[in-house]
């Protein structure tokens, strides 16, 4: 009953969406030069420039959030993008992307740091100034040994087991290194060292030429060791940005005020607009639509677009319409054609599934070019620096070539196609229009597709990502989604193509991509100093797993966010995805 | 009585007991016998970059290792004695009765359950005063009007009632009572009544009655059946022989007479919902206990779960044991047994 509704909401929307398509209100503003942006409420009036530019101060921002938390407000335990976005209010890493509309976004500039990290030759030692004055919220200074305590921290997963794991790996950690927790005396200067209170130097086991992406990770916001209690920091972050926790009431409500200790002459960053802000968690999830339309508050701090009941009600309304941004995100909506599953390991049988899919129909069962997507021919999102667009498997308008899929049938020995299942997270009603969508598309070149709904909890630790799983229950299609660590070549591909992240245990984001160029080909990039060579060896190594046809790409996400009533500066940071939590003012 | 009311209580905790050990092997016996390693459960709560080692001390600090026997002995020892909490920096103690420390939070159950249980409480007794009100007036009235257009009219909205899921009805409520009209609060708002009763009644109104318009609507319906039962009988024919105003034979014969079986199905009702009225707390996203079963469900959070599904289980053995006593006083049929 629940999906019926579910699915009915959502082809209305669609036929909205295409009947408003066609008046031609949509159209990425990304582009749009003019980043002072005004006050007129249109449509992605906050998209590529700022909605109501302003530089008074006062009020509070509310926030509003279906469900809880997603994992924790702590820097160093947290790995959601929306969380990213929120905590710089209260936290200052090395390195942050310009709060700035349109493409400077994507620009890194320096935050608690004087500068972008200086490196080695070798791109293995990196060094940063930190900022001298930043001050804790007690008034004790920042200085280089809290950044280094902050990132010794987040390594020790048994306690702050959600965030990135970058560090971890890459940096050279002394043996039996197990955190300031457990291993509390031991010698890490191998990995990161501070010569004095404000350099530190980060000390690297290979190359890696990118590694102002990972100073800009929460991980490094300073953490003054004599006032981290380990799992229970999150009920107290201690500030190093202009505002600091008020109230922490798990589950329910966050507040967070100004910081007396901030000072704006260290940080070039930050306009600090309002008093403070006020996160409401475990709204419905369509209440939390309704009242951001109301302006009872000022946004859905998750920033993953509206549900569908709203969907419609917003493109349906061209006041409503009007309060709307459609971003484009650096996230891809994909299925993994798997390899260790027969037929498949003939890559002819794999581009036969390259070549049937009618590709529309994917941006349709997302809820069509508004809500769901731009189509999507390779892996890199058009957001992500480097992104070049490679078509190897081309159909006219998009909807499936079945000749040339029957071709490479012919050639994978199965000309009457073949048999398989396809798996997709069974709470998710896209999904399941996307395996119905390959089931309908393939089966008019004779491949016989079973849908196989699996829990979306234990989707990547028990089914689609537990390899044995996998082969065992002979999973030929996985339906899946990745969103960009950060936006660059690395930050969204690493965790995808990397052969050498599968788990025989399961968990790993990447389910299919076992190609050993591809492996080496990253390793080449990331030790890639220059910068334009190293976006254009992203490319390459995306035009190299779309060869293989491991990954049928579908659509570039889109989402339709709703613009607040109240609040001013508002501009979607596309760093994120959604509109910069830090820049908003509310009056 | 004493004797009746110890051995209901020994039931009680014995129920309590297998309950537990229910939820706990659903929990992990089943994905185990699935073939999931103690590491692929871990697998759930790290984060999506985290490598093997990562998720074997996971698996390791979450007591996965161990057999499923000896997680659920260390989970049952925390309840009766308390239990000590790795977090880093410091050591926390759970004190008995612990109910087990969040997998995904790492935060202690017991302290959540104790704050959102007010929320489920003020939700599901603010509703019953109306539901059982609303039902039990309007289902004597249809019985007693049987045919009227009042009781079609009446019969034909509990049927709507009964039909329409709470997270529609609470979605449809909240659009035009609070964002188009203005006249209730907006979803999750919510006020402790010590801190200012207007206001949580205020901010309840319209949970109240979403919830109990569901409720209204079985009650009326089994109000009349039962009222219609009740008033055919022998005896309201003697009561009525016997010169009784009509009004007393009905509420104090007719009435009384059908009240016995509402009072165990209201029994069972109350004691679910004070587990957590999970429909209504989600669509009006109030903190009580069944939202909190939610996300603890959502994010595979089994002491969270356990918690909530004690808890539950309590309360209505609790709620089944109150209305057993109450027969005696509604039933002087059972008072004499």
């Amino acid at each position: 009953m629940r999906i019926t509704r579910t699915r009915a909401a959502t082809a209305i929307a669609v036929a909205a969406v295409l009947g408003l398509s066609a008046c031609g209100g949509g159209g990425s503003s990304s582009d749009k030069k003019d980043s002072q942006g005004g006050s007129a409420s249109e449509f992605n009036a906050a998209y590529g420039q700022t909605y109501k530019p302003s530089s008074t101060k006062g009020g509070i921002v509310k926030l509003g959030q279906a469900g809880d938390w997603a994992d924790s407000v702590d820097p160093g335990d947290t790995y959601y993008g929306y969380s990213w976005d929120f905590l710089r209010t209260y936290a200052r890493s090395l390195v942050m992307f310009r709060p700035a509309p349109g493409k400077a976004s994507a620009e890194l500039v320096p935050d608690l740091a004087e500068d972008l990290g200086k490196p080695s030759k070798d791109a293995k030692t990196w060094t940063y100034k930190i900022r001298k004055g930043v001050k804790f919220e007690d008034g004790t200074t920042v200085t280089a040994k809290d950044v280094k305590y902050a990132v010794e921290r987040s390594f020790d997963k048994r306690v702050l087991a959600n965030g990135p794991a970058y560090f971890d790996t890459l940096l050279a950690w002394p043996k039996g290194y197990q955190g300031p927790y457990k291993t509390p005396n031991m010698n890490t200067d191998s990995a990161i060292s501070t010569p004095d209170d404000y350099t530190i130097v980060f000390h690297l086991t290979s190359p890696f030429a990118g590694f102002d992406y990972l100073a800009q990770l929460p991980q490094t916001a300073p953490v003054p060791q004599a006032k981290d209690t380990g799992a229970k920091y999150k009920e107290h972050v201690v500030s190093s940005g202009p505002y600091m926790w008020d109230t922490y009431q798990a589950g329910k409500k966050y507040t967070l005020k100004r910081n007396p200790q901030w000072d704006p002459a260290t940080d070039p960053n930050r306009k600090a607009l309002p008093d403070g802000y006020e996160v409401t968690l475990n709204m419905n999830p369509d209440d939390v639509d309704n009242q951001v339309i109301s302006g009872d508050i000022d946004v859905d701090i998750q920033g993953t677009g509206v549900q569908p009941a709203a969907l419609s009600r917003v493109l349906g309304d061209p006041k409503l319409k009007a309060r709307a941004d459609n971003p484009l995100s650096a996230r891809l909506n994909y299925t993994y054609i798997i390899s260790t599953v027969k037929p498949l390991d003939n890559i002819e049988c794999r581009k036969a599934i390259e070549y049937a899919m009618d590709r529309t129909s994917y941006q349709n069962a997302y809820g069509g070019p508004f809500a769901g997507g731009e189509l999507a021919t390779n892996l890199l999102p058009p957001v992500i620096p480097g992104y070049k667009k490679v078509d190897l498997y081309p159909s006219p308008g998009s909807k499936g070539d079945p000749a040339k899929a029957k071709e490479s049938l012919q050639k994978c020995g199965h000309p009457d196609g073949f048999e398989t299942n396809i798996a997709y997270r069974a709470e998710r009603p896209k999904e399941k229009a996307t395996a119905e969508a390959f089931q309908q598309a393939l089966a008019k070149v004779g491949i016989k597709l079973t849908l196989r709904p699996y829990p979306l909890a234990t989707y990547t630790s028990e089914t689609c990502g537990l390899p044995p799983f996998v082969v065992k229950n002979k999973l030929g299609l996985c339906v899946y989604s990745w969103g960009a660590d950060w936006n660059d070549g690395y930050g969204f591909l690493s965790q995808i193509v990397d052969s050498r992240t599968i788990r025989v245990t399961g968990g790993a984001a990447n389910m299919a991509v076992r190609i050993p160029e591809v492996d080496k080909m990253l390793d080449n990039a990331v030790a890639e100093l220059d910068q334009g060579k190293r976006e254009a060896d992203w490319a390459a190594i995306d035009k190299r797993v779309m060869e293989e046809a491991e990954i049928y790409p579908g659509i570039f996400a889109k989402s339709l966010l709703v613009r607040p009533l109240h609040a001013t500066n508002v501009f979607v940071n596309e760093a994120f995805g959604y509109y910069d939590y830090l820049a908003m003012g509310a009056k | 009585m004493f004797a009746y009311l110890v051995r209901r209580l020994i039931a009680t905790v014995g129920l309590l007991i297998v309950v537990s050990i229910i939820t706990f092997s659903i929990f992990f016996l089943i994905p185990r016998w699935a073939g999931a390693s103690a590491d692929t459960l871990a697998s759930r709560y790290v984060g999506r970059t985290a490598t093997a080692a990562t998720v074997h001390a996971t698996a390791e600090r979450l007591g996965f290792t161990d057999p499923v026997y000896v997680q659920y002995g260390r989970w049952a020892k925390g309840v009766v004695v308390g239990e000590d909490y790795d977090m880093g920096a410091s050591v926390v103690h759970c004190p008995a009765p612990c109910l087990g420390f969040s997998f995904a939070r790492q935060e202690p159950v017991l302290p959540d359950l104790i704050d959102r249980a007010p929320v489920t409480f003020s939700l599901a007794i603010g509703a019953a005063v109306i539901w059982v009100i609303m039902g039990v007036s309007v289902g004597v009235l249809s019985a007693l009007r049987r045919g009227s257009f009042f009781d079609r009219l009446a019969m034909t909205v509990a049927l709507a009632g009964v039909s329409l899921p709470i997270f529609w009805t609470g979605l449809i409520a909240l659009t035009f009572f609070s964002y188009k009209w203005g006249l209730t609060a907006v979803g999750g708002a919510y006020t402790p009544i010590t801190e200012n009763p207007g206001r949580w009644a205020y901010d309840l109104l319209l949970p109240w009655i979403t919830l109990a318009f569901l409720f209204s609507a079985q009650y009326a319906r089994l109000t009349r059946a039962g009222m219609l039962e009740t008033m055919g009988e022998d005896y309201i024919r003697t009561a009525r022989a016997k010169g009784l105003r009509e009004r007393t034979v009905v509420v104090k014969h007719g009435l009384r007479g059908a009240l016995t079986p509402l009072l165990t199905i209201f029994g069972l009702d109350f004691g679910l919902l004070i587990g957590g009225a999970v429909l209504t707390e989600s669509a009006f996203g109030l903190n009580g206990l069944g939202k909190y079963a939610v996300d603890g469900i959502h994010a595979n959070d089994l002491p969270k779960i356990l918690g909530v599904t004690l808890v539950a289980a309590l309360f209505v053995v609790i709620a089944n044991l109150v209305v057993d006593l109450l027969y005696a006083v509604v039933d002087p049929r059972v008072r004499n047994k």
